[in-house]
This record gives C-alpha cells, structure tokens and sequence, in this order.
C-alpha cells in the first residue's frame, strides 16, 4: 500500500509527518497545482469568459460523467475493496438517491442543497435495510441477495411510484441549483398524464444549468468525496473496515462489531451511490430509468475490478479508463473493425455494432484484468512508485 | 491461590458439537497475575475451552466467570473490551494490511473516532491516531519489531508473523491473555524469544497468560501452574513438577503399561 512508500531523502521526526497524505513541498505543490488545474479547465473552454476555446467544451461534460462514476465506484470500493462485502446494486443506488433529489426538487421545489444530502442520507438508509442479510450470509450468497436490491428497487420506482418518477419515460424538468435568493414559480405541468402535481420552476443570481456550470459543483465534491474514502481507510472506521475483509473471526473477538461495521459500510456505499445518482440527474436535468440496469451495476463492479479494489485511486483509474475505452477508442476503432466484419461475416447486421463492440470490449479488458493483474491499475501504479523508491537509495 | 483473587473462573462448562463432546464438566480458576498452562494430546478439547471463553463457542452448560461477573451472556466483541485478548493457533491476522494496521486495529476499543470524524480527519482524529501510534511504538519497540512497522503481514515470515500477532493481541491491553499455540512450528531461536516475550510481558505488565503448549520443556520452565485435558475433561492441576510425576497425565500422553 502507499503507506510504505516515501520519498527518497525525507526523514520523519514526527508521528504527524508519518501519517501526512502530502510529505514533501513538491507533493504538497502537485496536490494543490492538479486541483486548480482542474478548477481552470472549464474557464479556458468555450464556455469561459475568456474566450479561449483550449480545453474541448464537450470533455467538460465528459469529465463531469467520469467524476460522478467515481464517487459511484469509491463507494463500492469502500465496501468491497476495504469491508470484503459485495453489491450487485450500485446503479439501484443510485436511481434512489437520483430520483429522491430529483423528484425534492421537481415537486416540493427543495433547492439542490438541501435536495442533495436529503437524498444520499435516504439512499444510506436504504443501503442498510438492503445490508442486513450480511448479518448471516458472506460471499456468494449476499451477491445474491444484494442482486435483490438491484432488481426491487428498479421495480419499485418503476411501477408502484410511477406516478412520481413518471415509469418508464423520463423523468424532465428537474431544475438547476441555484445561489443566492431564488424566485419560485409554481406552475401546472403542461403534460397530460398520470402526472397532475405542480412544478417549480427556480431561477436566481447564479444558477448551475450547463455542464461548465455544473462542473464546479461536481467536481470540487467528487475530490472532497476521495479525500473523505481515504481518510475513512486510514482512521479507526476504516481498520475494522479492513480488519473484516481479512479474518472477521479475528476482528470479531478483537473488540470490533462485526455486523454494525458492515452496516456501516453498506450505508457509506450506498450514500456515495446516492450523492452520484442525485448529481447526474441535476448533470443531465433529467433522469430515465434505462440508465440504472443491471448491467450498469456490472460495469461499475468491472470498473472497480479494472481500477483495483482496496486501493484509494483505484475507482479514478478504473472509471477514466473505461469511460475513455468507450468515448474515444471504440468509436475510432468501431469503423474498421465493422468494414473487416462486413467483409468477414457478410449475414451479419451491423447496424448497431458499435454499441455491441462497446460491451465486447469492455467484456475483453475485464476478463484480461482479471486474467492477468487481476488487482487492478491501482497495484501497477504502487508497484511502479516502488521501483522509483528505489532512486537513489531505498529507504525503509 | 484463593477464591477472591480469582480473575476467571470456568465453573462446569460443557460443549458439545452434535455428538462429538468437546468439553466435559471442565472447572477451574486463572488466579490474577499467574502463568497457567493448559497441555493435552491433540483433540483434547483446548482450544474449544480458549474459544469458549472468548465466546465463539457458547458451552451448553456451565458458567464462565470473569473479574467475579457471569460473561456466559456477554457477545465476543464486548468480551474483549472486559480486557480479553487472544493470538490464534493458526495465524488470523489482517493478512492485507501492514503491521502498523494490525495492530492498530486492536486498539480499536480504545479510540473513539467515527465514520464522520475519521472521514474529516480534523483535530480530534488526527490526534487520536497520533496518540494511539505512540502506544503502538512502544509494543513495536518492545517486540523488536521496527524493520517490519510498515510490511504487509502477508510477506512477513511464520516466526514474524506469530510476532506480530502477539504485539496485536498487547495492543488491546488486554488484563487476561489467552496464547494459543504461540511457539507451533517455529525454529529453537524463535521459541526462545517468544519464551523471552511471554515472560517480560507478564513480569512487567502483569498481565495474566494463559497458555496452550505443546512443548513440554517449555511449558515446564514458562508456567506456574499447569491444567491437563483429555477427551474434553480435566484429568490433573497442579505445579509442573507434580504434572510431570501424575500417573493420569503420563498414562494419556504415553499409554497405559500393561
């Protein structure tokens, strides 16, 4: 772990400095410069006032996507990497905490701040209703009773409250944070449906609509949400965390609770999942349930495999990696590959054969993770730095 | 060895797993302060009786008492909070972690942060973590152990790793120790520093040891009283030097002479 690895030449004489995330100046000057970097980036696009068009607006929007898939799969990095359990309903999740805030906002005009913790505190509390069977069941059993979640929260939203969350069609209007006094408007929906509740419409001083906007909301909150998994992992919470995963037997008879530490680690997985999901129904203004299947919670599970589970960067290295796969290789490849297929197996249709090479690329990258570092990115990444520690002179 | 000093006592416990019995009326009392050694032939119900008292193992019959309290209620992980520390005969530690986290992870009920202030890691945490490092240091200190502070336990070697779960099983403060095995299958250097450890661990904390053993020679010269199990019952208690002349004792380990 990165615990064991410092820089050449710096000698601690405090506890303090042992345990300090940043050690050096120049670590402590990357930290600082990377996260104004990243603050910059949106001001430099497009959509700054500068008027500079050097940053790509569109990667803003792809930045935000990959940031709120972060803090997805650090919450189940948080409970499966560090608390050894399993989720099979992390894109549930996070369609409770998108909905919740979403429907906050819709129908009961409760501004986004609010909106926001309401709904990842409801999705936490979900996530220990749904985290009880681990008090009996361990490993293959509570995947399956986890896939429970998966499939009877989609249920739940879909049909008994599709009134609210308007079933199968997607759920529109839901309004942008805003800052500073607010002017409500109460309106009647225009729609004809199942739908006869109001809607508010918000508008004030400064209002985070578009994705350069929304991206200082998303993600000032996706670095302090890492920072926060990390902290967790190396203080006392984290430890039992940890201490479950590698022998429960012994964390049991050592003073730990056992079963409240996994409650708590299914709540922080699943308040994690709902922070996500609210951010990207207030990202897109609009939420379907289509984006939180089963087979969403797979990725975030390969994700997570792919980035290295129990290593704090590893949901960053995962999510960016397969996002990237799917945004800019797949379609760049997907043309030739095609023309080759076409030309291979002419029966085949090959209308939709990007999306099909999305899933069989993905499936690919997974199996070979699995096959061949099997502890992700993140373990090559800890394994390089140790190779430099080695310059000049190992230490420790 | 009188009855008011008595740190715990097992007053007739009984275990038994389907047909299979486990414990049989077992009794006796760990006297505050004392080295007690339990020996036995392989099956003999030992570590059934360290588990019991742990609480993994709830006896069918009888009580455990402890500091004078009946625990037979009390769930495991409180039980180590009463001061009830353990090692494992097979190793159980945090195989994933470093020893630093191992053994920070059992001072678990002697610190107080939370999921919120841990994720904060402001003033409170932060110095809760620095203080209960320093009580780490000083077992990492005493155990020899600074070269491995920040190793993975996995990579670590058997007699370190036997080590290292010793300085876990201190870092809870425990008042009675329970040592399982602690010398299985380590090399003569490395039972004697581990005789070495029990020893100062016990004349100068005071903690109270008990000891499962297979080494006779070591069991003779650590304890100061031993407790001998057959078949899941009590068949002699007494000094070392009068276990080693019991006619009981020789006949289970050796066989009857007919």
């Amino acid at each position: 772990m990165s615990e064991a690895i410092r820089p050449a030449g710096v000698f601690d004489t405090r506890y303090e400095e042992d345990i300090a995330l940043n050690r050096t100046r120049g670590e402590h000057a990357t930290s600082l410069g990377s996260f104004l970097l990243l603050m910059c980036l949106p001001l430099i696009s497009a959509a700054g006032p500068l008027g500079l068009n050097w940053f790509p607006l569109h990667w803003i929007g792809t930045i935000n996507h990959i940031a709120i898939l972060t803090i997805a799969v650090q919450g189940l990095n948080l409970l499966i990497g560090y608390c050894g359990q399993i989720s099979f309903g992390q894109a549930a999740f996070m369609a409770v905490g998108g909905y919740t805030s979403a429907l906050l906002g819709i129908h009961w005009g409760i501004p986004f701040w609010l909106a926001l913790p309401l709904a990842a505190a409801f999705t936490g509390f979900i996530g220990i209703l749904f985290g009880l069977p681990a008090l009996r069941v361990k490993g293959f059993y509570l995947a399956m009773s986890t896939l429970a979640a998966q499939f009877i929260l989609i249920w739940f939203i879909h049909f008994p409250l599709e009134g609210l969350t308007n079933g199968s069609r997607a759920l529109t209007r839901i309004p942008p944070p805003t800052l500073g006094p607010t002017i409500r408007e109460v309106q009647a929906l225009p729609v004809v449906g199942p739908q006869n509740l109001q809607f508010v419409a918000q508008r004030g001083p400064i209002t985070f609509s578009s994705a350069a906007e929304m991206y200082y909301i998303i993600v000032p909150l996706t670095v302090f949400l890492m920072l926060a998994a990390r902290n967790i992992r190396r203080t006392r919470t984290g430890r039992a965390f940890i201490s479950i995963r590698d022998n429960d037997l012994a964390a049991e008879l050592l003073g730990i609770n056992v079963f409240y530490y996994k409650l708590q680690a299914f709540f922080l997985c699943s308040v994690y999942a709902g922070i996500a999901g609210a951010l990207m129904a207030y990202h897109q203004n609009s939420l379907s349930i289509t984006s939180f299947m089963l087979d969403h919670s797979i990725i975030y599970l390969a994700m997570l495999v792919i980035g290295g589970a129990g290593f704090p960067l590893g949901p960053i290295f995962g999510v960016t990696i397969v996002q990237t796969l799917t945004i800019i290789i797949i379609p760049a490849i997907a043309p030739g590959i095609g023309a080759f297929l076409r030309w291979l197996l002419p029966f085949v249709q090959s209308a939709n054969l990007s999306s099909a090479l999305t899933l069989l690329l993905r499936g690919g990258i997974l199996l070979a993770f699995l096959l061949f570092e099997p502890r992700g990115v993140a373990h090559r990444w800890e394994i390089l730095k140790i190779s430099w520690k080695l310059r000049p002179f190992s230490h420790e | 060895m009188g009855e008011t000093t008595a740190l715990l006592s097992i007053d007739q416990i009984s275990l038994n797993f389907g047909g299979i019995q486990a414990l049989q009326d077992v009794s006796f009392d760990v006297a505050a302060g004392e080295i007690l050694a339990i020996i036995g032939p392989n099956g003999a119900g030992k570590t059934s009786l360290i588990n019991s008292i742990n609480g993994f193992y709830r006896p069918q019959q009888g009580r455990i008492l402890y500091e004078g309290y009946d625990i037979s209620d009390v769930p495991p992980y409180q039980r180590a909070r009463l001061g009830i520390s353990r090692t494992f005969q097979n190793i159980a530690l945090y195989t994933n972690a470093t020893t630093l986290d191992n053994l920070l992870a059992a001072r678990h009920i002697h610190m107080s942060s939370n999921l919120w202030s841990g994720a904060l890691f402001l003033g409170p945490a932060k110095r809760e973590e620095i203080a209960h490092r320093r009580s780490i240091e000083h077992i990492i200190d005493f155990l020899e152990m600074e070269p491995i502070r920040k190793s993975i336990v996995g990579n670590l070697s058997y007699g370190m790793r036997k080590r290292v779960e010793l300085g876990r099983a201190l870092a809870l403060e425990p008042t009675l120790l329970l040592l399982d095995e602690p010398m299985a299958g380590m090399n003569a250097e490395e039972k004697e520093d581990m005789a070495r450890f029990i020893l100062a661990i016990h004349q100068l904390q005071q903690i109270t040891i008990l000891l499962i053993e297979h080494d006779m020679g070591l069991v003779m010269d650590v304890s100061q009283r031993i407790i001998v199990l057959n078949f899941g019952q009590k068949i002699a208690e007494g000094a070392p030097a009068a276990i080693q002349q019991n006619p009981a004792v020789i006949q289970a380990y050796l066989g009857r002479a007919d």
